[in-house]
């Protein structure tokens, strides 16, 4: 890699990464995209579905040559408790028409492809190759260092996910604390494109979605997720690090239940487990942000902190490719003015101010707080399945209208009236 | 559906161990006062175990997540924790 300077290097192949790259080559700049893996994506798993607007704007109908898997048409949510299950299902079949909504899909590929499209803009790929330390000149960042090899750039951003250790070097980011980051664990289970149809209820090409909370994590926060791909399904279980360090059941353990938990067994049963993987997910939102820039360097994707989990909806890929397609702009605006300075950087911030990666993470800025209620994960389940169980139930007894039927079931659960109350107030006002 | 040990699941991973760089290393001195070892129970990969009262700890296998590095009440002297060296570790082929 000899004497070259960068305009910009970019640490990490996944989607901040790859879009940084693409954006900035895109415009005539010399990038260079570094990646630990073998390959782009051999490093990343994530739960299984990416919401379409964000790369759609960057490379639009994108998943006419994506490798993507199914367009979700149907979401469910799942409170599981004790053998008794209730569930939300919302099906919109517009959400299987272009522009796709959203769709599940596999990242060792998905992730080797995002790369290729900065490629063909112009962009050097380096794989193989784990970046060690940034090399700074007078506090400035002015390249980075892997192994022997030292190389200069303007610019530096780091798109090296939730564990970045760039941001941390550059001083822009502490490490995060338990209670702000959750461990994700998931099982690629293969099964026939036939079964899946069929078990799932759907047509062609289109997906599902579901998504569960309370018993699968052992009531702590967190909880399961199921992803359909076109032979597989994306099954595993988010736990917050927080009630893992106090668990009572080891972690693989857990996941080991849930497959065996009857609301799951036969949705995969006679699959046929592919692959294990296990992943951090930052979930403290604008709580756990580092500082974004800094002289010649610009933080982008997970390493920011860029996640919303509103446990119904959850998003970091598109936060990441946002995010990385501002860093960019941020650089080519610097480059226009010959100064990487921090300052000059800072144009970064401004963009995501105005776009909803800024936007959503202040709107939904209490959230994160309101999700580390443990009643959401070991109360309401129980709750809720016990009065619809309930509710449903016929056996010949005195009749009991449903008002006094919710009131009866609230009263068993010894959850009070008026903390039912601030925690469905929260809940409306925050998510 | 049958229960898969954890050594069967990793066994289902594609791994290409470093032999020359151990990219966590544990100080099983300082895990000697540490009561209540959460690393144990938090290690998606179950790489953590406690045998004879040490801690014992295998890297390959590892899965790269990050979770023994956090939830270590030590951590940054009892885990030396980095990502393994370029092309080495996990090679997700789904993910
Ligand atoms: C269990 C789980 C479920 C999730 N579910 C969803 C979901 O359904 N929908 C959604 O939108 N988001 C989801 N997310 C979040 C989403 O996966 C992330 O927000 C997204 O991957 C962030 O992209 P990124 O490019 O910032 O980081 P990553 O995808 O983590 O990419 C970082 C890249 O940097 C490389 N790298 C790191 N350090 C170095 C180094 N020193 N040198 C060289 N390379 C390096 C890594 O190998 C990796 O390729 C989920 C996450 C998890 C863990
Ligand atoms: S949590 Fe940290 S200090 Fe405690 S036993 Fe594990 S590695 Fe050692
Ligand atoms: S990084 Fe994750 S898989 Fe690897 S040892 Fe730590 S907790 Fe286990």
């Amino acid at each position: 890699m000899g004497e070259e300077k960068f305009t910009a290097i970019v640490v990490g192949a996944g989607p901040a990464g790859s879009t940084a790259a693409m954006v900035l080559a895109k415009e005539g700049n010399d990038v260079l995209l570094i990646e630990k893996g073998a390959s782009p994506g051999s490093k990343n798993m994530f739960g299984g579905r990416m919401y379409c607007h964000a790369l759609n704007r960057i490379l639009p109908n994108f998943w006419e040559e994506a490798p993507v898997e199914r367009a979700v048409a149907r979401e469910t949510v799942t409170f599981l408790h004790g053998g008794k299950a209730v569930s939300l299902t919302c099906r919109n079949s517009d959400w299987t028409k272009p522009p796709y909504h959203s769709v599940t899909l596999l990242r060792a590929e998905f992730d080797s492809w995002l790369a290729s499209k900065a490629e063909e803009a112009g962009a050097e790929l380096a794989c193989n190759i784990r970046v060690d330390d940034l090399l700074t000149e007078d506090g400035r960042v002015v390249g980075i260092r892997a192994g022997e090899d030292e190389i200069l750039a303007d610019a530096v951003i780091a798109a090296d996910g939730v564990n970045s250790l760039l941001a941390q070097k550059a001083g822009l980011a502490k490490m995060f604390s338990p209670g702000q980051v959750s461990t994700g664990m998931k099982q690629v289970i293969e099964l026939p494109e036939e079964t899946i149809r069929d078990r799932f209820g759907l047509e062609g090409n289109a997906g599902a979605v579901q998504l569960f909370v309370g018993e699968c994590t052992g009531g702590m926060p967190g909880g399961g997720f199921l992803y359909t791909n076109k032979s597989s399904v994306s099954l595993g279980l988010v736990v917050s690090a927080s009630a893992l360090q106090r668990s009572s059941v080891r972690a693989p353990d857990l996941m080991e239940d849930f497959k065996n938990n009857p609301e799951i067994l036969p949705l995969i049963e006679g699959g046929k487990v592919a692959e294990y993987s296990a992943h951090l997910i930052p979930e403290a939102g604008l709580g756990m942000m580092p500082r974004i820039y800094g002289d010649g360097i610009l933080v982008a994707g997970d390493a920011a902190g860029f996640v919303l989990n509103l446990g119904y909806v959850i998003r970091g890929m598109d936060f990441a490719i946002a995010s990385g397609e501002a860093a960019a702009r941020a650089v080519i605006c610097a480059k226009e003015r010959g100064d990487f300075s921090g300052n000059s950087l800072s144009g970064y911030q401004e963009l995501l101010k105005k776009s909803f990666v800024l936007q959503d993470l202040e709107a939904y800025r209490k959230v994160p707080e309101f999700m580390e209620n443990e009643r959401l994960y070991a109360e309401y389940p129980g709750l809720l399945t016990s009065i619809f169980t309930n509710v449903f139930s016929v056996d010949g007894s005195q009749p009991i209208r449903l008002h006094s039927k919710i009131l009866n079931r609230v009263k068993e659960s010894g959850l009070s009236l008026a903390q039912l109350a601030v925690d469905g107030w929260k809940g409306a006002t925050r998510l | 559906m049958k229960r898969l040990s954890t050594e069967q699941l990793l066994g289902l991973d594609k791994f290409v161990v470093d032999d020359e760089e151990a990219h966590i290393e544990v100080d099983r001195q300082l895990c000697r006062d540490c009561s209540e070892k959460p690393c144990c129970v938090a290690c998606p990969a179950g790489l953590y175990t406690v045998k004879d009262a040490e801690i014992s700890f295998d890297y390959a296998g590892c899965l790269e997540c990050g979770t023994c590095r956090v939830v270590c009440p030590q951590s940054g002297s009892a885990i030396r924790w980095r990502y393994p060296r370029g092309g080495f570790g996990v090679q997700y082929r789904y993910g």
